[in-house]
C-alpha cells in the first residue's frame, strides 16, 4: 500500500527539486528513493495491507496481494536500472532532467496501479497514467521530426484504444451493475449472463492486446519504438509491456474468472498470428530498434500463452518470463545505446566488428541475445521452459509446437547481430561505454546468468 | 425523471451510443486531419459517457456517473498532451495532415 503513495510522493519531490536547484543530485536521489520504496514493498510481502483513508477502507478499489507486490518489485527494479542509464543519457539536457525523471516516475505509478487494481475504474486510471506519461516521453525530442511523429502516432493509437477499453467497461457495467471485481464475479456466477457482458469483455481484451502490441494490434509499435529516444524505447519494451501483462493476468484471474473458455479461440488465433507475423517481419529488418520491436512483439506472443493457460495458475511462469525478458532487454539496451551513440547509426552495421573493438561488450550482447532466444542455461530458457510446460499441462500441445518452431526462427535474426559483431571487419570509430552503462550491463548480465543457473527461488516466489 | 425512464427503453441509449461510437471510430480511421481525428476520439469518449450515465440511471446506482468524471478528467489530460504534441509537429513541418507523418515505415 505504501509503495503507491511513496512513489507518487517521489515524483512530486522530483518536480520540486527543479525549484530547489538540486539538478546535480537528482538522479542519485531518485535511485536512493526508489531503492527505499523497493525495500518498503519487500517488507509488505508477509502482511499486505489495504489502502485506507481515515476509517474508510479502499479495498474495493486497490488490493495488495503477493501477485501485486512481486510485480511491483519487478517494475521498481526495472525503473531503477533505467534511471541509472538516464544520468548519462540526458547529460546534455540538464535543463529538462527533473521533468523527464518525474514523468517517468509517474509512469511507474501507473504501472503499480495496473498491478494492484480491484476495480475497473482503477484499471482505466492505471493504464492512462502510464500511457499519457509515455506519450509525452516518446515525443520529448521536440526538434526531431521522427520523435514527434512517434509520440503523436502513439498518442492517437493509444487514445483510440482507450476508447475501446472504456466502451467495454461501460458494457460490463451495464450488465453487471458495478465496477467492483467482487460484484462482477458474483454476477458471473449467476445463471443468465447478458450478451452485452461478453461484448464488453471482448472490447476490454482488444484494448489490452493493443497495449501489449499483439498482432493484429501491433502496427504502431515498430514505428513508435524506432522514432522514440532509445531510453524511452527501453522503457516501453520493458516496463509498459510487463505492466500490461500484469493487468491482463490480474483482470482475467480476479474479475473475469471462468471467462477464458469464451476468449480462448480469439487468444489462440492472436498468439499464432503474433508469433508468425512478428518473427517473419523481424527477419527482414535492417534497423536494430525495429528488430527489437518485432522481437518484443514475439515475446508478447509467448507471454500470452501464460494468459491462455491461466486455468493452471500460471502467474509464476508469467513472472519468471517477465523477469528474464526485462533484464535481458535492459542489459541489451544499455550496450546498444552506447553503440548507437558512438556510431551515430541505428542499423546493424553499427555493430560490425564490435568483438575486436570491445570483446567484453560483444560477449555481453551475445549473452543477452541468447537469453532472449531461449538458449540454456540462461534465464530466458527457463522462462520459456516454464511457460511451455504449463501450456502442455493445460492441453495446448499444438500451440507449444508452434511456439518452439518460432523460437527457432527467432534465433536466426538474433544471430544476424551476433555474426555482425564477430565476423564483419571493424571500422575506425571508437566505442565509448561510460561507467553507468557498464554498471547496468554488468548487473543484468549477472542476473541473467544467476537466474539461469539457480532458477528455483524465483520460480517458487508466487507458488 | 421516472416517466422518462419508463417511456424510453434502455436499449435506445445503447443503440444511440453505439452509433455515436462508430461514427467516432470511422472518423479516426478515415479522416486525415489530426485535429478532426482528435475530435473523433472525443466523440468516442463522450458516447461512452452517455452510455454510462444511462446505465447508471436505469440501474439506480451512482457508480457510473462518478466514472464519467474520471473519464472527463483523463480525456482533458489526454487532449492537452495530444495538442502539445501536435503543436511541436506543426512547428517542424507546418501541417496537421497526418499523411505527412511518414518518416517511420516498415
Amino acid at each position: 500500500m505504501s509503495t503507491l503513495l511513496y512513489t507518487s510522493l517521489l515524483g512530486l519531490c522530483c518536480m520540486l527539486a527543479e525549484v530547489l536547484n538540486l539538478r546535480k543530485l537528482l538522479v542519485p536521489l531518485v535511485i536512493i528513493g526508489l531503492s527505499f520504496i523497493f525495500w518498503v514493498n519487500f517488507q509488505e510481502w508477509n502482511t499486505p495491507s489495504d489502502l485506507t483513508i481515515g476509517p474508510v477502507s479502499l479495498a474495493n478499489m486497490v488490493m495488495f496481494d503477493h501477485f501485486s507486490i512481486a510485480f511491483s518489485g519487478l517494475a521498481i527494479i526495472i525503473a531503477i536500472l533505467l534511471f541509472i542509464l538516464s544520468a548519462n543519457y540526458y547529460s546534455n539536457e540538464e535543463k529538462n532532467l527533473s521533468d523527464y525523471l518525474s514523468i517517468l516516475i509517474f509512469a511507474l505509478v501507473g504501472a503499480l496501479v495496473m498491478f494492484s487494481f480491484a476495480n475497473l475504474a482503477m484499471l482505466f486510471l492505471g493504464i492512462e497514467i502510464l500511457s499519457i506519461s509515455i506519450y509525452i516521453m516518446a515525443g520529448s525530442r521536440r526538434f526531431d521530426k521522427r520523435s514527434n511523429e512517434s509520440g503523436f502516432k502513439y498518442f492517437l493509437m493509444g487514445a483510440f484504444a482507450s476508447g475501446f477499453l472504456l466502451f467495454g467497461i461501460a458494457l460490463v457495467y451495464g450488465a453487471a451493475g458495478s465496477f467492483e471485481f467482487s460484484k462482477i464475479t458474483q454476477y458471473l456466477n449467476s445463471s443468465d449472463i447478458h450478451p452485452m457482458f461478453h461484448t464488453g469483455v471482448l472490447l476490454i481484451l482488444f484494448a489490452l492486446l493493443f497495449k501489449v502490441s499483439a498482432v493484429p494490434f501491433h502496427f504502431w509499435s515498430p514505428d513508435v519504438y524506432e522514432g522514440a529516444p532509445v531510453l524511452i524505447t527501453a522503457f516501453m519494451s520493458t516496463l509498459v509491456k510487463v505492466a500490461a501483462f500484469g493487468a491482463i493476468y490480474r483482470l482475467f484471474n480476479t474479475a473475469f474468472v471462468g471467462i477464458i473458455p469464451f476468449t480462448e479461440p480469439i487468444l489462440y488465433a492472436v498468439i499464432i498470428a503474433t508469433l508468425f507475423v512478428s518473427n517473419a517481419i523481424a527477419l527482414q529488418q535492417q534497423n536494430v530498434k525495429r528488430m527489437l520491436a518485432y522481437s518484443g512483439i514475439s515475446h508478447a506472443g509467448y507471454m500470452l500463452i501464460a494468459i491462455l493457460s491461466m486455468i493452471n495458475k500460471t502467474d509464476d511462469a508469467l513472472y519468471f518470463y517477465s523477469v528474464s525478458y526485462a533484464i535481458a532487454t535492459i542489459g541489451l539496451f544499455a550496450l546498444v545505446i552506447s553503440t548507437f551513440k558512438s556510431n551515430m547509426s541505428e542499423q546493424f552495421e553499427a555493430f560490425n566488428g564490435l568483438s575486436k573493438k570491445n570483446p567484453f561488450a560483444a560477449a555481453a550482447i551475445t549473452i543477452f541475445l541468447l537469453s532472449m532466444a531461449g538458449i540454456p542455461p540462461l534465464a530466458g530458457f527457463f522462462g520459456k521452459y516454464n511457460l511451455f510446460s504449463e501450456a502442455v499441462s493445460a492441453g495446448y500441445i499444438n500451440l507449444v509446437i508452434i511456439a518452439v518452431i518460432n523460437s527457432a526462427i527467432s534465433i536466426y535474426y538474433y544471430f544476424k547481430m551476433i555474426l555482425a559483431m564477430y565476423t564483419k571487419p571493424a571500422d575506425e570509430k571508437p566505442l565509448v561505454i561510460t561507467g553507468s552503462y557498464w554498471t547496468v550491463a554488468v548487473i543484468c548480465l549477472l542476473l541473467t546468468i544467476i537466474i539461469g543457473v539457480v532458477p528455483d527461488s524465483l520460480m517458487q516466489l508466487l507458488r | 425523471m421516472n416517466q422518462t425512464l419508463e417511456a424510453v427503453p434502455q436499449n435506445w441509449y445503447l443503440i444511440l451510443s453505439t452509433l455515436l461510437f462508430c461514427i467516432g471510430v470511422i472518423g479516426v480511421l478515415f479522416r486525415r486531419n489530426a485535429i478532426i481525428i482528435l475530435m473523433c476520439i472525443e466523440l468516442m469518449l463522450n458516447s461512452v459517457n452517455l452510455l454510462l450515465v444511462a446505465f447508471s440511471a436505469y440501474a439506480g446506482n451512482n457508480d457510473g456517473q462518478v466514472f464519467v468524471f474520471f473519464i472527463m478528467v483523463v480525456a482533458a489530460a489526454e487532449v492537452a498532451v495530444g495538442l502539445a504534441l501536435l503543436m511541436s509537429i506543426y512547428r517542424n513541418i507546418a501541417s496537421t495532415d497526418i499523411n505527412v507523418l511518414n518518416k517511420l515505415k516498415w
